[in-house]
């Protein structure tokens, strides 16, 4: 067997069930212990691989958190189960924030983040979903990850299926074309089963997105593609679970949601740098202070 | 010895294909078809008829087309997806290498009309280029069937077996080989012979047919061997031809940059080196012409097949022979070979 096997965790799968009896319940500061929980574990295998996009993971993990605690239908006892809804994250390089998402549901074992990047590790630098439970599709290179999850939202509605699919997208990522492809079909289609996230943090890997090509009027872009729009404070547990439950019958929906690119550590907000910077052993002690704090 | 074809009427594979779909559709509720625009040109009129919610089309947008596929075996399905060669694998060659075979997404990725058969509409719409850019990639099948029978077996088995597939379906009209299907992945020995081996991709059999009579009216006996799979590569076929003739001449409808022949001439030159001739398109993107003026001028006819054997088998006929196997008789009966190699 391979050193790195990928085992569940049934104390975490517990102690997730319980977040999400407690947030269905209303509970959804809870969700912010969450994602903090969340950054310390992504800092934590970023700096013991020197490598990663903690830019990006800080960005989304919010969107993530609510995902897995709050809304999406799955069993990380049964990562496979057929009638799971799809989460598909499409900007791959935040790999980290799913393997600690995943891990924290119990899909896997915590302490196997400190395998990320390691050499024959299935934690790989982009997500693979034959070595990692839970991860549903192999992304990375960009604007992969709509088509996908198109195709999904077909399969659900060809069988009336309850299952929905959840793709998140990197803001910069939206200037390839194969994006607006999907996201033509799935209006056409009259995808409702199919929600898309923006991680809206403004910042790619050599500029900002406005500079770099503009995706601005995005909400606009949207909806003459003909889905249904709503932006929200993409740090905002509440806003984000209550948008992520929104449905429009017959059309496909997409959140644009506001991040900051590093969310939660000062020095690294709306950093571009730190779209895959790796911090310093100083820098990681500051920023797991204030992250504890 | 002098084969003649069984058949002189002439096929198109896109007929096969589309009626082994529909089979398939009919027997299992899990196939459905992916296309782009191309309901007509990939044949699935009747498909579309007889399965309308088991069809998606996504129109012109082949890069949606690829990961819409991966999307739908996610959920369990078998997606064929059905698109003009030169688009399918050129405008989708990522979305191939990611979404589905880095995947191993169940998805048959079925490129219509490959190689010249587009003729005059020029090098944009020719696939010279698909085998040798699939082939660089692992874990990807690639069935290359040579008429209506092995089309249909190539369909068939890219559904038994779970394991991402691109079939090459030609279309230019070929004539049937009359020998029964073995396995779709053992390559098909069409005619004896040891004194050079034809090696033909596909439906490149016909023309290696009647080149081997050409070269017989010289005195050439020529082995015709046909294979319809280039992963799996038959290498038991390949090592025959290799131990048991003089010389090999391989002969596909592709750029001969890493497809087919580069394939034959690797497992040589790493197993027993061989003189040898690629014949196909040879680092040049084809003049205007009709797919049969095409093919002549890619030296893929008769013709040109028979004179590029007979130079190579001139040039080792007059060198002392390399290997002396001539009378081995485990070469004279069996007509298929049995290799699963990748």
């Amino acid at each position: 067997m391979n050193k790195y096997s990928l085992v569940p965790d049934v104390e975490a799968i517990e102690a997730w069930r319980a977040i999400r009896r407690d947030v269905s319940a209303g509970k959804t500061e809870l969700l912010r212990q969450v994602a903090q929980s969340l950054r310390i574990d992504i800092l934590e295998a970023i700096h013991e691989a020197h490598l990663g996009h903690v830019g990006g993971d800080f960005s989304v993990v919010d969107v993530l958190g609510c995902l897995y605690f709050g809304i999406a239908r799955v069993d990380p006892s049964r990562p496979n189960w057929p009638e799971r809804d799809r989460v598909i994250l499409s900007k791959g390089h935040a790999s980290v924030s799913l393997y600690a998402t995943l891990a924290r549901c119990g899909f896997f074992e915590r302490s196997s983040l400190r395998w990320f990047a390691k050499p024959q590790s299935p934690l790989n630098g982009h997500p693979n979903h034959r070595k990692v439970p839970g991860v549903e599709a192999n992304t990375g290179p960009l604007g992969h990850g709509l088509p996908f999850a198109v195709g999904a939202a077909i399969a659900s509605q060809l069988e009336e299926s309850a299952r929905h699919v959840y793709v998140v997208l990197g803001d910069g990522e939206l200037q390839e074309g194969s994006n607006w492809e999907a996201a033509m079909f799935a209006a056409h289609r009259g995808l409702d089963r199919l929600t898309a996230v923006v991680d809206r943090n403004r910042l790619q890997q050599g500029a900002g997105t406005e500079t770099t090509n503009a995706l601005e009027p995005l909400a606009d872009k949207w909806r003459s593609f003909g889905w249904s729009v709503q932006e929200i404070p993409g740090h905002d547990h509440s806003q984000i679970l209550a948008a992520l439950r929104e449905r429009h019958p017959g059309r496909p929906h997409c959140l644009i949601a506001n991040t900051t690119k590093g969310k939660g550590v000062s020095f690294m907000e709306d950093r571009q740098a730190w779209h895959h910077r790796v911090p310093s052993s100083a820098e990681f002690a500051t920023a797991m202070a204030e992250l504890r704090s | 010895m002098t084969t003649t074809a069984p058949t002189e009427e002439l096929f198109d594979c896109r007929t096969a294909f589309a009626e082994a779909l529909s089979e398939l559709a009919q027997e299992n509720p899990r196939v459905i078809a992916v296309c782009n625009d191309s309901v007509g040109s990939s044949n699935l009129v009747g498909f579309a008829k007889a399965f309308p919610k088991r069809i998606v089309n996504v129109g012109i947008a082949e890069q949606d087309m690829v990961g819409v596929a991966a999307g739908l075996a996610n959920a369990g399905f078998v997606p064929y997806v059905c698109g003009a060669a030169p688009f399918l694998t050129g405008r989708a060659l990522e979305q191939i290498k990611v979404d589905i075979a880095y995947s191993a997404a169940h998805v048959v990725l079925c490129g219509m009309s490959p190689g010249v058969a587009y003729g005059e509409l020029g090098p944009t719409h020719h696939a010279l280029e698909d085998l040798s850019w699939l082939r660089a990639i692992a874990d990807l099948n690639i069935a290359t069937p040579a008429d209506p029978d092995q089309t249909k077996a190539a369909v068939r088995w890219a559904l038994q077996n779970d394991v991402p597939t691109y079939i090459r379906v030609p279309r230019t009209k070929v004539p049937s080989l009359g020998a029964a299907v073995g396995s779709p992945i053992a390559a098909l020995e069409l005619r004896q012979g040891h004194d050079i081996a034809l090696l033909a991709l596909g439906p490149m059999a016909s023309a290696a047919r009647s080149a081997a009579d050409r070269l017989a009216d010289q005195g050439v006996r020529a082995r015709v061997v046909v294979f319809n799979s280039l992963r799996p590569l038959d290498s038991v076929a390949i090592a025959r031809a290799a131990l048991e003739t003089r010389a090999i001449v391989t002969i596909e409808e592709g750029t001969t940059t890493g497809g087919f022949g580069a394939a034959v001439a690797q497992w040589c030159a790493e197993n027993h080196p061989i003189p040898m001739r690629i014949i196909g398109a040879r680092e040049q993107f084809a003049p205007t012409g009709s797919a049969e003026y095409l093919l002549a001028h890619f030296h893929l006819d008769p013709e040109g097949i028979a004179t590029a054997a007979l130079e190579i088998f001139n040039a080792v006929n007059h060198a002392p022979a390399p290997h002396s196997t001539p009378n081995d008789s485990s070469a004279s009966s069996a007509s298929t070979y049995g290799g699963d190699q990748r």
